[in-house]
């Protein structure tokens, strides 16, 4: 049973107040505190290492799996391995997160690798939300290791959040498309504090009309630190985008690294990156409207990360 | 009330002081709807940037209801009851329309409250009410969504900066329509910033502002026929470049 911090944990990420509808699978503190499995989705443990296999049955429409891990002790540090089987002409939602609370002294880690193998036509949206609470001097750490593979005519549409009180966190992605794939990334990143967030995509588009759109929305404030690295690999006609658009405050520094990487004649890649401060002129309109400058800066950067 | 007692604002630039309003004064009664008009770069921008509070004056004072209000910040002022619509509209990426009329209206109103304000201003609210105020935006559209925001306040007083700016002949109708409905259920004060006679022809009283001055002020039928006849605003900066010149 889940105790009153790792139940709020879990709201953050998942924005579950009760057990999920559909497959779950809750892990809290480096154990299975529940699982359901349905028809159509099955779960289950690794025998070699920690983690989990979920399998998604061809044809699987409408139907969702939640994967929230909380951790609530201090000093844990653990290595979870999840893989996704995801069949053909699939339309399925996928939620994971991690919430850490850390109140002791020493420092917790969680890394997730998720691996998604993503059939033929099949749709998929990937929900991820990181989060950090405690008042403790241990450290929260998050390190997410996304892999996704993805069959012909299949889509993926990862949507990662990081908001709030992750010490120090590498997220890396690496995805692999196939013929007429698309994969659409959107994360959103908050830093505060003397906070270190890393994020390194690497996207090959291996086949014909593949495309992609990696897009990172972030706020670096107090004295963060962020890096933004975005590899897009054209290996045949294809379209990719990357996107990094950064609102730097106080005494933050953001780097962003753009890698277009082009081996065939019809690759179109672009990539855009913006780092700046909030508009002096934003930061009017809304006090014109009577907010407060703290209460305004709050606004612009809530919609910014939306 | 809102009075401007000397007002003046200087800019040093290049190691030269330029005066860009100078030694104003203005007196918009209660329930008055004026229209302040006259050459590009006369200082018609700046001044309700004074009123509003987004530049510092250099001299002089600024009364609202008799209380002085000189020194007071943007935020203090937006919520004794100015609101200004800028000439240039703000973008913000992620805030979407219903989410600044809210913020305008500062409470939490319902989606049929806030679709009100933008039928009013002639955009069919069902396709824009979700929509971020951001570069996707027309220019035209990003400026009726700034009218909105002003009636979404309904304070006493509001500055609207060329409302007519980027505006369609056919909405531009419309436009006024909003605006006499403005004074007609506003006790307020409305000032208009505007070169369009069919703006200044259903204005109170109208202000010519040439130079950072006053040049001119008083009830429309005096005035416009002024303006019209001879061409003021044209001769007025003709006048200009031959003391220049
Ligand atoms: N901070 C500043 N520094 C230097 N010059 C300024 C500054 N602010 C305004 N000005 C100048 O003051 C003059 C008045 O500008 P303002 O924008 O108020 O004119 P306006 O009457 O609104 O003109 P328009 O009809 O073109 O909108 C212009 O010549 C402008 O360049
Ligand atoms: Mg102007």
């Amino acid at each position: 049973m889940l105790d009153a911090i790792q139940r709020q944990l879990l709201e953050e990420i998942a924005g579950l107040h009760k057990v999920p509808e559909g497959a779950y699978n809750i892990r809290a503190n480096g154990a299975t505190d529940s699982r359901k499995t349905t028809a159509h989705i099955d779960i289950v443990s690794k025998t070699d290492k920690s983690g989990i296999d979920i399998r998604i049955q061809d044809g699987t429409r409408g139907e969702s799996v939640h994967i929230p891990v909380v951790l609530s002790e201090s000093g844990l540090s653990e290595t979870v391995y999840n893989d996704f089987y995801i069949g053909r002409d699939c339309d399925v939602t996928i939620v994971a997160g991690c919430g850490i609370s850390n109140c002791g002294k020493q420092d917790s880690e969680h890394d997730g690798v998720h691996r998604f193998f993503i059939g033929e036509n099949s749709r998929v949206r990937y929900v991820e939300k990181h989060y950090g609470t405690g008042d403790g001097e241990g450290k929260r750490i998050l390190n997410p290791v996304t892999e996704v593979y993805q069959e012909k005519n299949s889509y993926a549409e990862l949507e990662m959040t990081q908001i709030k009180g992750v010490d120090s966190t590498v997220r890396t992605t690496v995805a692999e498309l196939a013929e007429g794939a698309q994969l659409i990334v959107k994360e959103a990143l908050m830093t505060h504090g003397s906070q270190k967030a890393a994020s390194i995509y690497t996207v090959h588009l291996n086949g014909e009309g593949s495309r992609t759109d990696v897009v990172s929305r972030s706020v670096a404030r107090g004295d963060s630190a962020q890096s933004f690295e975005a590899a897009v690999i054209g290996n045949t006609r294809c379209r990719g985008h990357a996107e990094c658009d950064a609102i730097i405050m106080d005494r933050a520094r953001v780097i962003a690294v753009p890698r277009l990487e082009a081996n065939h004649v019809d690759a179109q890649l672009i990539h855009e990156a913006a780092i700046g401060k909030i508009a002096g002129e934003q930061l009017i309109k809304l006090m014109s409207l009577g907010l407060t400058e703290a209460e305004a800066e709050e606004q612009i950067i809530s919609g910014f990360l939306r | 009330m809102l009075e401007l007692q000397h007002v003046s604002y200087r800019v040093r630039e290049d190691q030269e002081d330029l005066t860009i309003i100078d030694d104003l004064d203005l007196t918009v009664e209660d329930g008055k709807f004026l229209v302040v008009t006259g050459p590009n770069g006369g200082g018609k921008s700046t001044l309700a940037r004074l009123i509003m509070g987004i530049r510092p004056v250099t001299g002089g004072k600024i009364l609202l209801n008799g209380e002085d209000i000189t020194h007071l910040s943007v935020t203090e002022r937006a919520r004794r009851g100015i609101s200004f619509a800028f000439q240039q509209p703000v973008r913000f990426k992620g805030i979407r329309v219903i989410d600044l009329l809210r913020l305008a209206v500062g409470h939490p109103v319902s989606v049929a409250v806030a679709c009100g304000y933008l039928s009013r201003v002639g955009l069919c609210a069902k396709d824009y009410i979700y929509r971020e105020v951001n570069d996707s935006l027309s220019g035209g559209e990003l400026k009726r969504i700034e009218i909105a925001t002003v009636l979404a306040r309904g304070t006493a007083c509001s500055l609207f900066d060329e409302p007519e700016a980027g505006i369609d002949i056919w909405s531009f109708q419309n436009l006024i329509k909003v605006f006499e409905s403005i004074r007609e259920t506003s006790r307020g004060t409305v000032m208009i910033i505007s070169h369009q006679e069919r703006i200044l022809s259903i204005a109170d009283e109208i202000v010519v502002i040439d130079g950072g001055k006053v040049v001119r002020q008083g009830p429309r039928d005096e005035v416009l026929p002024e303006i019209l006849g001879t061409s003021s605003a044209q001769n007025a900066a003709c006048s200009r470049l031959e003391q220049e010149g």
